[in-house]
């Protein structure tokens, strides 16, 4: 049933990446239950800019939860408490009248703020250039049936690619790891037979490159996976393992 | 001018193989010496920066996302169309062809449709090598599914993630050419505007969306892969930062826009809930195959869905065309949606939406089968409404989802300005008045894969190219133009915000030239939308400053451009006096209400050229010749 609710927001504020940023405390009104967390900011956004404020940055694009441009840590949670939900598929009936509300950018040295809860995510892309695909020339691939692939394997592959490279596995982490990220673009592409050729490849060069753009290492924590909204196992950071190891012993790759 | 779409002649079949070697090649040694701009990195986007790139050309590749891999592209749920006739079915390049064309209520160009189907089968090849995990059969062979509008089952899918897959496909070969070192990426940009010199695209202005620095850029070639206008509805299936500014800014230095009054409103979307929405959700066609559509049958029936009776139950669409039931073309869904929620039968506590149900599927399939093939759009149809679809029918209404029009391309997709190409949604080639489901990813993987990586080499060696750098006055001027947009934005100072009025603007584009259009209607949306534009202009306020990231700014720029944008729409409405597809003037339709068209006067493209400030447009028509498929009167049941 549609109510409406009453929140306080702290909010953290930075005009850029030399600002020190600060918490911020916003009162919502009368936010309908229905709304998503990210309507909820377009309303409190409206309201200041009618006060002639500043409104609170944040990305965001497709508003379904398959983008991953949107993203923010809400009372300690990457996307907020509810599983498997991208912040702008997290809707206002998850929260209480008189909650008070936190909502902080992803924390990451990898990371760098841009300006609210805007933060730069391009090492993410520059991981996927050292060998998140396939060298496949457009135009001379042979018939799409040539090659079966295992039902399994597909259903695998298709769980891994399901990424949406938002980085919330990254913030969640007590590390700053990309693992979870990196591991899962890797599993995709070696559980295909036409993966396998760059494999090993693939593994070694998106693993240096993850450490060297300033990534912590994994030590179990789980918090990736917990917080993921693609709900990304972490077999694929154990796959990734596997496959840097099996190409660290076997390839000629280094 | 006079419009030449560059059809190669010869027999349907042949005009493109024809083509392909009839276009001059640029030697490989001199790729290098050729930039090519490519504005967008959706599908059409990414494939084409991929693939030019690939080639030997210098890329430079603008995204307005903060990477390439988050355009639109990424939300299509439901599938890629191909004819590889793998189930044995019946389907054929000839069949996708027909069934494009009539889909399209015969407003598309049959060479470039026919191409189209032509090209599907190697996009298909092409994104299994690069490792696309699309659907498998129990064998490891690909599975096919049923869309809209066609008897076989053609559609290839990655669960209803099909957008997503094919997006970070393109977006993984565009990859490996930026580590190469063969494009160049420049994300959080803004195309500003479009240079032209001396009659030739050599070049943009953007601003970058961090630090509001304006920049410009020069190449040989600009290849605009924006997507569509449906934003000008405010609320849409599309992604907030979608837009017609890159598309419009080329339309005002000369390219013309074509039918910008085919717009398509998709049956299937989660229906409207509050004024503070800010958009819409898409549930996948496909959902189709197995939902039945339902109303109570007697109007003002507000009882829950579980205690009406089978027997008091319309399933209008498997009654009024029993031969493709529900899943009849977009356009007509919609239609009729909207016909039983103004005889009262709508359901909800709006009253507009109607049932999507599938009790029946799961009864007859297992529950588990259904979450096998939909899981993920039940659970985002759970998280937004809060109800669960597995147990209570989805309600849905029609919504905003995809423009058929866009700025007008011959056959080698190149606008009206030489060395303008223009791929993917943002042109206006394919799909007509109405597109049919799963063909949008084809189009755009078509166009970029397959098409723009010969055709422009067909133009740059037939150009003549004066040197022309960035410090170019028409560059200067460009940007100073851009500059003083953007001041007086700022300057404006008044007491409405952006998203007010463009939320304004939606309602009147939704209310008159939406699912059904009246020329009365539409005369008196011109007048608020031109009232409203004076207010914007007046009445607006955008906080914070040009120099740094300004997310009001960057929206206020966009919405100006639509509510110049909207106009045209309409002005194209009111000059096309027929039915056809996504464009119903309730003038013209048949006795059961199917859209009436009117092959005589209007069997053509409208592409209009503009004339100027606050000026009539002027229209120019692109005769649309049918010698492979007979134009007749659509019939789906």
């Amino acid at each position: 049933m549609t109510k409406t609710i009453n929140l306080t927001l702290r909010i953290w504020r930075q005009s850029g990446p030399d600002d020190k940023g600060r918490l911020d405390t916003y009162q919502a009104t009368d936010i309908s239950t229905d709304m998503s967390f990210l309507e909820m900011l377009d309303v409190i956004n409206e309201k200041l800019t009618l006060n002639g404020q500043d409104p609170i940055a944040f990305d965001h694009d497709c508003r379904e939860g398959i983008c991953g441009m949107c993203g923010a840590v809400v009372n300690g949670r990457a996307h907020g408490p509810e599983k498997g939900t991208t912040l702008c598929q997290l809707h206002m009936r998850h929260f209480s009248d008189g909650d008070t509300v936190v909502v902080e950018p992803w924390r990451a040295r990898a990371f760098p703020i841009i300006k609210d809860l805007v933060v730069d995510r391009s090492a993410l892309d520059i991981i996927v250039q050292a060998g998140g695909f396939i060298s496949a020339k457009t135009g001379g691939a042979p018939d799409a049936n040539t090659i079966p692939v295992p039902q399994a394997a597909a259903e695998k592959a298709m769980d891994a690619a399901a990424c949406i490279g938002c980085g919330a596995c990254v913030a969640a982490c007590p590390n700053a790891s990309a693992m979870l990220f990196t591991g899962a673009k890797i599993s995709h592409l070696a559980l295909l037979p036409q993966g396998r050729p760059e494999a090993a490849r693939r593994a070694i060069n998106m693993l240096k490159t993850m450490d060297r753009m300033g990534f912590g290492n994994c030590t179990n924590e789980r918090e990736c996976e917990a917080e993921c909204p693609k709900e990304i196992s972490i077999v694929n950071i154990a796959r990734m393992n596997r496959e840097v190891l099996k190409a660290s012993f076997l390839s000629d790759e280094k | 001018m006079q419009l030449d779409a560059q059809i190669p002649g010869g027999p349907i079949a042949e005009k493109w193989d024809r083509h392909l070697f009839e276009l001059k090649l640029v030697n490989p040694a001199n790729k290098r010496k050729y930039d090519i701009i490519v504005v967008g990195t959706g599908l059409a986007g990414g494939s084409a920066s991929a693939t030019l790139a690939e080639l030997g050309y210098n890329v430079k590749t603008f995204c307005i996302q903060d990477s390439p891999r988050r355009a639109h592209s990424i939300a299509a749920q439901g599938g890629i169309n191909a004819a590889k006739n793998y189930p044995n079915d019946g389907d054929s390049i000839w069949r996708l062809f027909y069934d494009t064309v009539k889909g399209g209520d015969f407003r598309a160009r049959e060479a470039n449709v026919y191409r189209l189907a032509q090209t599907s089968n190697a996009i298909i090849d092409h994104c299994v090598a690069q490792g696309i995990p699309f659907a498998r059969d129990y064998g490891g062979l690909l599975a096919n599914r049923s869309f809209g509008g066609a008897q076989v089952s053609r559609t290839f899918y990655a669960r209803g993630q099909t957008g997503q897959q094919l997006l970070l496909g393109a977006y993984s070969a565009l990859s490996r050419q930026i580590a190469d070192g063969n494009v160049q990426l420049f994300p959080r940009r803004e195309m500003l505007d479009l240079v032209v010199i001396n009659g030739q695209a050599r070049g943009i202005v953007t601003r970058n969306l961090i630090n509001g620095q304006l920049e410009r850029h020069d190449a040989h070639a600009v290849v605009l892969c924006t997507g569509g206008y449906g934003n000008v509805f405010f609320l849409s299936t599309n992604a907030m930062a979608s837009n017609v500014t890159a598309a419009f800014r080329a339309h005002k230095k000369g390219a013309y826009f074509a039918n910008p009054c085919f717009t398509q409103i998709h049956p299937t979307c989660i229906p409207v809930h509050g004024t503070y929405q800010s958009k819409l959700t898409l549930m996948s066609e496909s959902l189709r195959n197995d939902g039945r559509v339902w109303v109570p049958k007697n109007p003002g029936d507000k009882r829950p869905s579980s205690q009406i009776p089978e027997s008091e139950r319309d399933y209008f669409l498997e009654e009024k065309y029993p031969s493709f039931g529900n899943l009849v073309p977009r356009d007509v869904a919609s239609r009729n949606a909207k016909e039983q929620c103004d005889m009262g039968k709508g359901v909800g506590t709006t009253g507009l939406a109607v049932y999507l149900d599938f009790a029946d599927a799961i009864k007859r399939d297992s529950k588990a089968m259904i979450e096998k093939k939909y899981g993920n759009l039940f659970q985002m149809y759970e998280k937004i409404t809060g109800e669960d679809p597995y147990e209570t029918p989805m309600r849905i209404y029609p919504a905003v989802h995809y423009t058929m029009g866009g700025l007008w391309v011959d056959y080698n997709l190149m606008s009206t300005i030489d060395g303008l190409f223009v791929l993917g949604e943002a042109n206006f080639s394919d799909h007509g008045a109405n597109r049919l489901g799963a063909s949008a990813l084809m189009q755009g993987l078509a166009d970029g894969y397959f098409i723009i990586p010969y055709t422009i080499g067909g133009y740059l060696t037939g150009a003549e190219f004066t040197d022309v750098t960035t410090d170019h006055a028409v560059f200067r001027e460009t940007e100073n133009d851009a500059r003083s947009r953007i001041d007086k934005l700022l300057a404006i100072d008044g007491k409405r915000t952006v998203d007010d009025i463009h939320k304004e603007l939606g309602l009147i584009m939704w209310d008159y030239c939406g699912m059904a259009r009246n020329n009365e209607g539409l005369e008196k949306a011109r007048d608020l939308i031109r009232e409203l534009r004076g207010e914007f202009w007046e009445n607006i306020t955008v906080p914070g400053s040009e120099k740094d990231l300004n997310q009001s700014l960057e929206r206020a720029g966009r919405v100006a451009d639509f509510l110049e944008f909207a106009e045209l729409m309409i002005i194209d409405a009111m000059d096309r006096q027929e039915s056809c597809g996504g464009h119903f003037n309730e003038a013209y339709q048949t006795e059961s209400h199917e859209a009436k068209r009117d092959d005589e006067n209007f069997c053509y493209a409208a592409a209009w050229e503009y004339t100027g400030k606050e000026k009539e447009p002027q229209v120019h028509k692109e005769t649309l010749v049918f010698e492979n498929v007979e134009l007749s009167q659509r019939s789906y049941k």
